[in-house]
């Protein structure tokens, strides 16, 4: 099939790539331009490990083609430390609450728990458990996810 | 040991240091199972049956062939012949010989240029089949006009007149259970069953392999245990172990899932026939659901004996579980061997049948058979405790099984912690907590034997008095952290002096996988044995250079020390000034400890649940969660109650959401995280947890494994707070809104 060619900012680069048109947006993140810190769990929108920003918008990246992201602009967990490596608070919180155990889930969580304190910064417990119910997590139980974004939300407020 | 003793004298055990991979996994910098490419790679996809039970009459592949970028086909045609035992079940199960046995087994695979071609050259590869009878339920099963799933594989164990589809029968039990029933003011039996669930970990099976026509080859996998991979592949492609380098990637979860192969052998069966080019292959979800994992159904008679004050006389139990359509799957010995691990009961009985059906080859799965029976005797033992009207918790304290019992499996029991965790659970604010209306409380309580498993581990003192630690045990839920948090104890150093690697099959000898509970009982186990070692050398150097005996010198707080005023007068020789030096006094310094550890001890948990449940739609919400786990010792308490929580986790969805659903067709009908919903983060309170410590006497800080026990007690402990919201009692799995309405209906 034809390639597509591609033009989009990820992680405030631009970035170019070449797409057959049945591949979606995770499979070019993941092996085109070397982005796998986003997860495929499922293939079907229903786990959230490959959860990213486009435009601001929180989407499941294998429900989108690599075609759409034509002109936009895409963030991905490896964006999500600052370009010096200092930690967004939300990663910090979550390895000091120990919110992560296998970690394979955890990209997709801390790309939404950051989508959910931008547009909330002050998230009630079932607010965020709400928020994250896109987010499967198979190990933790959700507790320790939920007590590290609440504190991550509490630091940044202190902070603002 | 007195509580006092527990927590003191340790410096770093016991602390919550962030975890050595922390930063990686925060990041998405850790690489897992399908996150590396190779040169040259080739993407494989797997062609699966569509039928639970149907002859392979003929594969056609040259239409797959001949598409651009194909290049490679195997069938069962291209491995060896010959197997027995379990080498032939994992070949079976690889690729399907003549029968495709369940819906979703391999028949052929494809390696191509990319992954778009290999699953267009999937579709393109046509296989005939002949469809035959099939059965998915066990009861179904062992009737008299069940298809025949396989012929001839019953064990010398199974009793005459029994269908072939029942392959093996065991008894164990002590005592007169007739004069233990005759003995009981109360009698009761019911009759329980279990649907087959899913381990559910997020990260689907992946791996990278490379053979070459040299019998060489290379594999990257997510997998709890290499050694297992690289013994398994081998056996199922007919190549030398020693020959296959196994490297475990991250691992996004396993909970006993990914102690074995499912497709592995097809990459490398590819690799080889593609002239060598290693080949990656990805499984989507569906397919995980379809043919990996599962773990066994069952159906379960249980019949108790209790006098009014609640001292338990007696007890039957007769298990039928089904693991698939392959020898040795069903969990059903463990199953029996837990349903009365908790308590000391004179007279017991247990009967177990091994059921084939035409369902996927069912892998372990946490406490593997515990859930199951956990729920049908503890389900029993709280309506009987509601018909005497005696406290649960309490009944469970009179009959709790303590240092030297008896077990109900045999053995006497160690030290054990069931009844400090039935004291924690009954003095815990939870159990006070006001209940309103369609509100009830259950409490059930699980064991868990923990393992040992062969172990093998290195550890390398740096130049710079850092050290080294090689495991070959895959970290899932934090190990690196606590074996690092022993290590540097023992040692005296900081725990960020020391780094723990799990490493590859070439660097270590065997290892079992992380399964049992045993990756901080066993790896940590031999880590402090070969910190052991390495200190002696570090004192044997420290004193060849005062010049004194190397027993006049101790070890304290990271460094060397003359042991008393007789010894010298020498200042400390720190690790740092002793690794400095070390080439110039001897070379490298390491200890390397390899055994099959014993001194395992059991861990038992008792949990407490607060559900609400709604009257117009039967959907229940866990209002309150408490889990009551006996740790030995808690190295990492923050991991000690993950473990808690996620275990929790999975036996809650295994209570109310979750059941493999097989349509008249035998094919499964919930193949995706939709359907099959495990619990996502709305559907749960926080959990709470009480870490107990009665530390384990076999392990030099009291670890006894902490991972499996709590997937247990929720799904008894759940359906017993049902039933005092409701009154209804469900006697089967998984208590979803319209079984519960329907139930509550007709109480």
């Amino acid at each position: 099939m034809t390639k597509i060619h591609v033009t989009t900012t990820v992680n405030g680069e631009t970035a170019e790539f070449l797409t057959d048109p049945r591949e979606t947006l995770l499979d070019v993140l993941r092996n085109q331009l070397g982005l796998t810190g986003s997860k495929e769990g499922c293939g079907t929108g229903d786990c959230g490990a490959c959860s990213v920003l486009v435009d601001g918008v929180l989407v499941s990246s294998c429900l989108v083609l690599g075609v759409e992201a034509q002109g936009k602009t895409i963030e991905t967990i490896e964006g999500m430390a600052d370009p010096k490596g200092d930690l967004h608070p939300l990663q910090r919180k979550f390895i000091e609450h120990a919110a992560l155990q296998c970690g394979f889930c955890t990209p997709g969580v801390l790309v939404a728990a950051k989508a959910l304190l931008a547009q909330n910064p002050d998230p009630t417990e079932t607010e965020i458990r709400y928020w994250l119910a896109g987010n499967l997590c198979r190990c933790t139980g959700y507790d320790k996810i939920v007590r590290a974004v609440q504190d991550a939300a509490a630091e940044m407020r202190g902070a603002a | 040991m007195p509580k006092d003793e527990l927590k003191g004298g340790f410096r770093l055990i016991g602390t919550r240091p962030n975890r050595p991979d922390g930063l990686d996994k925060v990041t998405g910098r850790a690489r897992y199972g399908a996150d590396i490419v190779a040169a040259n790679m080739l993407h494989a996809a797997v062609v699966r049956s569509p039928h639970a039970h149907a002859r392979i009459k003929k594969i056609d592949a040259s239409r797959a062939l001949a598409l651009e970028g194909v290049k490679a086909v195997v069938t069962r045609a291209d491995f060896p012949t010959g197997l027995t035992g379990e080498d032939w079940n994992l070949q079976e199960n690889t690729i399907a010989g003549d029968t495709a046995l369940y819906d979703g087994h391999a028949v052929a695979a494809v390696a191509a240029t990319s992954a778009l071609v290999a699953q267009d050259a999937a579709r393109l590869i046509e296989v005939e089949y002949e469809i035959l009878p099939h059965v998915t339920d066990v009861d179904a099963a062992m009737a008299p006009d069940a298809p025949v799933i396989r012929a001839g594989y019953a064990d010398h164990s199974v009793p005459e007149g029994m269908h072939p589809n029942v392959v093996r029968y065991i008894d164990f039990g002590h005592g007169d259970t007739e004069a233990g029933f005759a003995a009981a003011d109360l009698i009761r039996e019911h009759t329980y069953k279990t649907e087959a669930t899913h381990q559910g970990y997020i990260e689907p099976h992946a791996c990278l392999g490379q053979l070459g026509a040299d019998g060489r080859g290379e594999m990257w996998v997510c997998t709890q245990g290499h050694w297992y991979i690289r013994r398994m592949c081998a056996a199922v492609l007919g190549i030398d172990a020693a020959n296959l380098r196994v490297t475990p990637s991250e691992i996004g979860g396993g909970f006993g899932g990914k102690t074995t192969i499912f497709m592995e052998p097809l990459a490398l069966a590819l690799s080889r026939k593609a002239g060598g080019r290693p080949v990656k292959l990805v499984m989507s979800r569906a397919e995980v659901l379809r043919a990996t994992g599962p773990t066994a159904s069952a159906s379960m008679d249980v019949k108790i004996g209790m006098k009014k004050d609640g001292t338990i006389t007696a007890a039957a139990v007769n298990f039928r579980m089904q693991g698939g359509a392959f020898i040795g799957m069903s969990p059903v010995t463990e199953a029996l061997q837990c349903a009365f691990a908790c308590y000391d009961i004179p007279a017991l009985m247990h009967e177990g049948y091994e059921v084939l059906a035409n369902r996927p080859k069912a892998a372990a799965y946490r406490a593997p058979g515990a859930p199951m029976a956990a729920f049908a005797v503890e389900s029993l033992l709280d309506e009987m405790c509601r018909e005497l009207a005696l406290d649960p918790l309490r009944v469970r304290l009179k009959n709790a099984a303590k240092e030297g019992t008896k077990s109900s499996y045999g053995p006497s029991y160690n030290r054990i912690g069931f009844v400090e965790t039935l004291e924690a659970a009954l003095a815990h604010p939870n159990l006070a907590a006001p209940l309103g209306p369609n509100q009830g409380r259950g409490v059930a309580s699980a064991f868990w034997f923990n393992h040992g498993g062969e172990t093998s581990v290195s550890l390398a003192i740096g130049e710079d008095g850092t050290v080294q630690v090689s495991v070959g045990t895959p970290d899932i839920g934090g190990s690196r952290a606590s074996i690092a948090l022993m290590v540097a104890e023992r040692i005296g150093i900081e725990y960020d002096a020391v780094r723990v690697n799990v490493v590859e099959t070439g660097a270590l000898g065997v290892n079992e996988p992380t399964h049992g509970s045993r990756a901080t009982f066993a790896s940590g186990k031999a880590a402090v044995e070969a910190a052991e070692q390495a200190i002696a050398e570090m004192c044997r150097r420290a004193a060849a250079e005062w010049g004194i005996d190397a027993e006049a010198v101790e070890w304290v707080d990271g460094a060397a020390c003359p042991a008393g005023p007789n010894a010298g007068k020498f200042p400390p020789m720190t690790i740092a000034e002793i690794g400095a030096k070390m080439g110039g006094t001897g070379g490298p310094i390491s200890g390397h400890h390899e055994s099959v550890p014993g001194g395992v001890g059991a861990s038992f948990g008792t949990h407490v649940v607060d559900v609400e449940v709604d009257p117009a739609t039967g959907k229940t919400t866990v209002l309150r969660y408490l889990v009551v786990q006996d740790a030995g010792r808690a190295i990492h308490p923050a991991y000690v109650e993950g473990q808690y929580q996620g275990g929790a986790a999975q036996g809650i969805g295994w209570a109310l959401n979750e059941e493999y659903v097989y349509g008249a067709d035998g094919r499964l009908q919930n193949p995706v995280f939709l359907d099959y919903r495990i619990p996502v983060a709305s559907d749960l309170p926080m959990i709470d947890t009480v870490i107990v410590e009665v530390p384990n006497p076999g392990h030099p800080y009291g670890v006894r494994g902490v991972g499996e026990t709590g997937i247990a007690p929720p799904l008894p402990a759940i359906a017993n707070a049902v039933a005092a919201a409701t009154g209804a009692r469900l006697r089967s799995l998984p208590i979803s809104p319209p079984k519960l309405l329907a139930a509550m209906k007709h109480k």
